[in-house]
């Protein structure tokens, strides 16, 4: 693919999110991307032509409602290359998915002594749910860390992981430092120390091919909202010799075989774990959403993100007074560019940038941890989905670069 | 909004220069105020003789709004007696909720110059952070 046709590609498919004809450059897209018509327009026709509550009915329209949420389900398992649809567990959200996992395993398979690995990179919602089930199980928190460039290295696991070790949790992308962890590699570490690897896909499912096979995650969580996909939908994938034997989370209506006063059968999985009325409008969105990035291709978002990531980081590096967070290099940066401006306050950067159209996030990222790891209060990203035009990484930069002369300090 | 009217002089100078920026010995009443949402945090001393407060200072790390509305807040306390700073730091709020009158924002004097940021409702915690940790500082105690 030339450089002219990547440009093309971008334009036509950029056309297709209609909020992206704002005059403005959002650059938050690790926070939530914005929604191609494709997948408005699936939930639209859901609702206006399908819509009923699914599993229960026996009449047509229920069982066309279960057909679009099981057919979501199936797409969902095809995208992450999972064995079959059952492993998916449809929730709202990763940080749904952490508790799920956290809660149901942790509490038959964690005892006093145990060890749980979780990285100090790690999203709250991968660290406070891990957490507070050591603390609950008088279980240790063992804290793996990264490198300065944000790094895991295998000295750094071997020396987290013992006899003890249980489980280890980390993200696949880290949504400050950008970098993408070789998760193939860490599993292997951690299945021949006898314990389970849960990933956090939420910011690498979204803009790179992730194959639960391949890498041989025992678990991963991830949301749709981040992938093109709408707000209140999220996917467990567990393997389904873990997912037979976890607990359910949740209690109520659709999850249950059997419920009598004094003895309660549940539901096959994946079911056991969806209580309540589900999100078939959200999940025929997600599906939407996968369709349009199969449609659209890892190629084309990859080249345009790695070209974007590029770019900002080379030309953050030729401002005075900006600082990297994280490795130096552009390459290890997965479409997130996290930064801190000399003297002026995060808050006040994203605020200034703002005024001028340019939508970037400040403050902790949900991230504590790693800011105090880092020993930083808070940061500045920028990061991209593939829809981002060079033009917006220009304006991004330009605006960047004023900020400190428009709080008062020198260049 | 004009860029000016938010980050005008009066907030980047209190913000590069604050004038209380720094601890107090021995104070009386000390509290912390933090802003979850963006990690602002002020820790606030005052030192307050017969009803009047007579020394303050703050510590904390924050933006530019939080840290300047902060210092422009105990320099217009400094002097007055609780039940007026009190009162201060009511119509300073409701100056951020767009409730007070033209007459009291002049009440506001310096403070007034943050008056804009009513219509900018993710930088509103910022800015009566101090001024939230005054009245539960002073009002709560008696």
């Amino acid at each position: 693919m030339t450089d002219q046709e990547l440009k093309d590609n971008v334009i036509k498919y950029r056309k297709l999110f209609p909020l992206l004809s704002q005059d403005i450059a959002y650059l938050d897209n690790a926070a939530t991307t914005q929604k191609p018509v494709a997948v408005l327009d699936a939930m639209k026709a859901y609702y206006e032509e399908d819509n009923a509550n699914p599993f229960r009915g026996v009449y047509d329209l229920s069982e066309r409602a279960t057909e679009r949420y099981e057919e979501a389900r199936a797409k969902t398992a095809a995208f992450i290359n999972a064995s079959t649809p059952e492993e998916i567990v449809f929730v709202r959200n990763a940080t749904e998915a952490l508790n799920l996992l956290a809660y149901s395993w942790c509490e038959d398979n964690i005892s006093e002594g145990d060890e749980i690995v979780v990285s100090v990179m790690e999203h709250h919602s991968d660290f406070l749910p891990w957490k507070y089930m050591a603390e609950k199980k008088n279980a240790k928190l063992v804290k793996l860390e990264p490198d300065e460039t944000g790094a895991v290295t295998d000295e750094a696991l071997d020396k987290c992981l013992s006899d003890k070790t249980k489980l280890v949790a980390i993200t696949q992308v880290s949504n400050v430092l950008g970098r993408v962890n070789d998760i193939k590699h860490i599993a292997e570490k951690v299945h021949a120390a006898g314990a389970l690897i849960s990933v956090d896909g939420a910011q690498s499912v979204p803009h790179m091919k992730v194959d639960v096979r391949d890498m041989d995650a025992d678990f991963l969580s991830f949301s749709g909202h981040k992938m093109y996909g709408p707000m209140g939908i999220g996917a467990l994938y567990a393997k389904k010799k873990h997912l037979e034997k976890l607990r359910p989370f949740m209690y109520g209506g659709e999850m249950i075989a059997t419920v009598h006063w004094d003895r309660v059968t549940y539901a096959e999985i994946p079911h056991k774990f969806e209580a309540g009325t589900v999100n078939v409008g959200g999940a025929v969105g997600l599906s939407a959403a996968i369709d349009f990035i199969n449609e659209v291709g890892w190629d084309i978002m990859e080249k345009q993100e790695e070209k974007l990531t590029l770019k900002a980081v080379n030309g953050i590096k030729e401002i005075n007074g900006i600082r990297l967070i994280g490795s130096d290099r552009p390459e290890d940066h997965k479409g997130i560019v996290t930064f801190m401006v000399d003297d002026v306050h995060p808050h006040d950067v994203a605020d200034i940038m703002g005024r001028a159209g340019v939508c970037v996030r400040a403050g902790h990222h949900c991230a504590q941890p790693l800011m105090d790891h880092l020993g930083v209060k808070s940061t500045c990203r920028a990061s991209f989905a593939f829809y981002n035009t060079e033009e917006e990484v220009d304006k991004f930069l330009t605006e960047l670069s004023k900020v400190r002369g428009l709080m008062g300090y020198g260049f | 909004m004009d860029f000016k009217t938010f980050y005008n002089e009066v907030v980047t100078d209190h913000n590069m220069h604050p004038l209380h920026k720094h601890a107090i010995e021995n104070p009386d009443f000390e509290m912390e105020g933090v802003n979850p949402s963006c990690g602002d945090e002020i820790t606030l001393q005052l030192k307050v003789k017969d009803g009047v407060i007579t020394e303050g200072g703050f510590v904390g790390d924050g933006c530019a709004i939080s840290q300047a509305s902060a210092d422009i807040m105990i320099d217009m306390v400094i002097g007055k007696k609780t039940e007026e700073a009190l009162h201060l730091a009511d119509l300073f709020i409701r100056m951020i909720k767009s409730e007070a009158s033209p007459e009291e924002i002049d009440e506001l004097q310096e403070a007034g110059a943050l008056a804009d940021i009513s219509h900018m409702p993710a930088r509103v915690k910022c800015a009566v952070l101090g001024w939230h940790t005054l009245d539960e500082m002073i009002g709560k105690k008696d």
